[in-house]
């Protein structure tokens, strides 16, 4: 196995004639977390995208552990949230999670639903259909499904964005709890001051390319707009 | 937190099921794709029914033929909504990110739509045998094996196509021009034996030839669909 968890080089990839990405390269070991940071439209999202294997490089090498990320045992260790919630408003909350349970192969689907939905504060609407909860309680049980399954690498794409005070302090203190637990994550967001606490690394994405690349340093998290100061376009 | 199971071909089964199980219980808590089928359908062939005189021994000739032009378009208003199901919540995404293989998700899809398509027709066909005065029900037998292989070749086509245009804003369009001319061969034969069936003619001779060109038809398409879905779904 790797002692990289989640590893591009030269990555590329192309809209047409349009290089959404302009050759990436990102090393992230285990029990690190990294926050990629940049405008809308800088290529966050295609690059997560692409670790987490919806879709792949036009050019360059990407690997989740030493494998590929359409490989079963990378799917099997990563743990996606992205845009939408990749829940069914037709299901119930337990009806969804046992659905992810199963095809993630866990021995004991109901149980592991029941104990996210316990974690995550949606014991008490199990039953009830997706389609008449609120924003928030759907965003608490979309990062109960992406965390059901135990992932090693989670890839969060805003994971902030449109929550509630209480579903951030469930994410926040879930993600701590992984990464105290040695799990690590890739996550983009526009919400600097909740991604700089958690982080150890960062990434400046600007116009497809890596402008920066680092630890976190103490005067990103005193002063969330410093990196985009000193090294984001003017 | 629990260990996932060592997965092998008893697990492939397990995820066609899972997927069946989860298309079948959303499409009938919704009934959206059903009740606009299962509509269409009657409305057709009670339109049909003004259309040519049930007691004439020509309408007798082409029922099998109003048969599977009712089917086929009905049919297509399920498969539409396969993969469309997926698109609120980027619950595709959800579903492509599982360590599933694609094929078991397709599978699981094409038997969803297989028992929905099969439902519409067998609702409507003792209706189609009233409108038209037939009596489908002495060759019932020979019958459901025609309908059941014809659907499946159906909704195996359909199920791809569906994951194809999924991403198409005229892709309610775009299905039914798709499919139909690749669905040709099979709705040939299922019009040639049927029409024979529901005015009681056994199952034999140049029928069967029929037959096992729908067979080879489903083992084709199935095979290929099979083949290229991972290709369709992620590139």
């Amino acid at each position: 196995m790797s002692d990289v968890a989640v590893d591009c080089s030269g990555v590329w990839k192309f809209y047409g004639d349009f290089p959404a990405l302009r050759d990436i390269s990102l090393e992230v070991p285990p029990g690190r977390c990294l926050a990629l940071i940049g405008r809308n439209g800088a290529g966050k999202t295609t690059l997560l995208r692409i670790l987490a294997g919806f879709s792949k490089a036009t050019r360059g090498r990407v690997s989740i552990f030493g494998n590929q990320p359409r490989e079963t045992d990378a799917r099997r260790r990563i743990g996606f949230l992205g845009h939408g919630i990749s829940i069914y408003d037709e299901l119930s909350a337990l009806e969804n999670l046992i659905l992810f349970a199963r095809m993630y192969g866990l021995a004991e689907p109901k149980k592991a639903a029941l104990e996210w939905l316990e974690l995550t504060g949606l014991t008490r609407v199990r039953d009830g259909l997706v389609r008449e909860f609120s924003r928030g309680m759907r965003q608490r049980l979309a990062v109960a499904r992406a965390f059901l399954h135990n992932p090693s690498v989670l890839l969060l794409d805003e994971p902030f964005t449109a929550l509630d005070d209480r579903a951030i302090g469930v994410l926040q203190a879930l993600l701590q709890a992984a990464l105290r637990e040695g799990r690590t994550i890739v996550m983009s967001t526009h919400q600097l001051r909740e991604a700089l606490e958690l982080a150890t690394d960062v990434a400046l994405v600007e116009r497809g390319g890596v402008a920066y690349q680092g630890p976190r340093t103490p005067e990103m998290l005193a002063d969330p707009g410093w990196l985009y100061a000193r090294y984001g376009e003017s | 937190m629990q260990q996932t199971k060592q997965r092998g071909a008893m697990s492939w089964v397990g995820d066609v099921a899972v997927i069946f199980g989860k298309d079948l219980r959303a499409e009938l808590r919704t009934k959206e794709a059903l009740n606009a089928s299962l509509s269409f359908a009657l409305v057709i062939l009670l339109l049909f029914s003004f259309a040519f005189d049930p007691s004439s021994e020509q309408t007798h000739d082409i029922a099998g033929g109003l048969l599977w032009i009712v089917y086929a378009f009905a049919g297509t208003l399920i498969l539409n909504r396969s993969f469309v199901r997926e698109l609120p919540n980027d619950c595709l995404d959800g579903l492509i990110a599982a360590p599933i293989p694609a094929w078991t998700l397709f599978l699981g899809k094409s038997l969803a739509n297989f028992v929905l398509v099969l439902a519409v027709e067998l609702i409507s066909l003792p209706i189609f045998g009233i409108f038209y005065n037939v009596r489908w029900a002495q060759q019932g037998w020979a019958l459901l094996l025609v309908l059941a292989l014809t659907t499946w070749g159906l909704t195996v086509v359909g199920t791809m196509f569906s994951a194809l245009t999924v991403n198409l804003r005229i892709r309610e369009l775009m299905l039914p021009i798709l499919i139909y001319p690749i669905m040709i061969p099979a709705l040939l034969g299922a019009m040639e034996v049927t029409g024979p069936l529901i005015t009681g003619k056994p199952l034999e001779g140049d029928l069967l030839t029929w037959v096992r060109l729908l067979v080879g038809f489903d083992i084709i398409f199935t095979s290929l669909s099979v083949a290229l879905v991972e290709t369709v779904l992620v590139g």
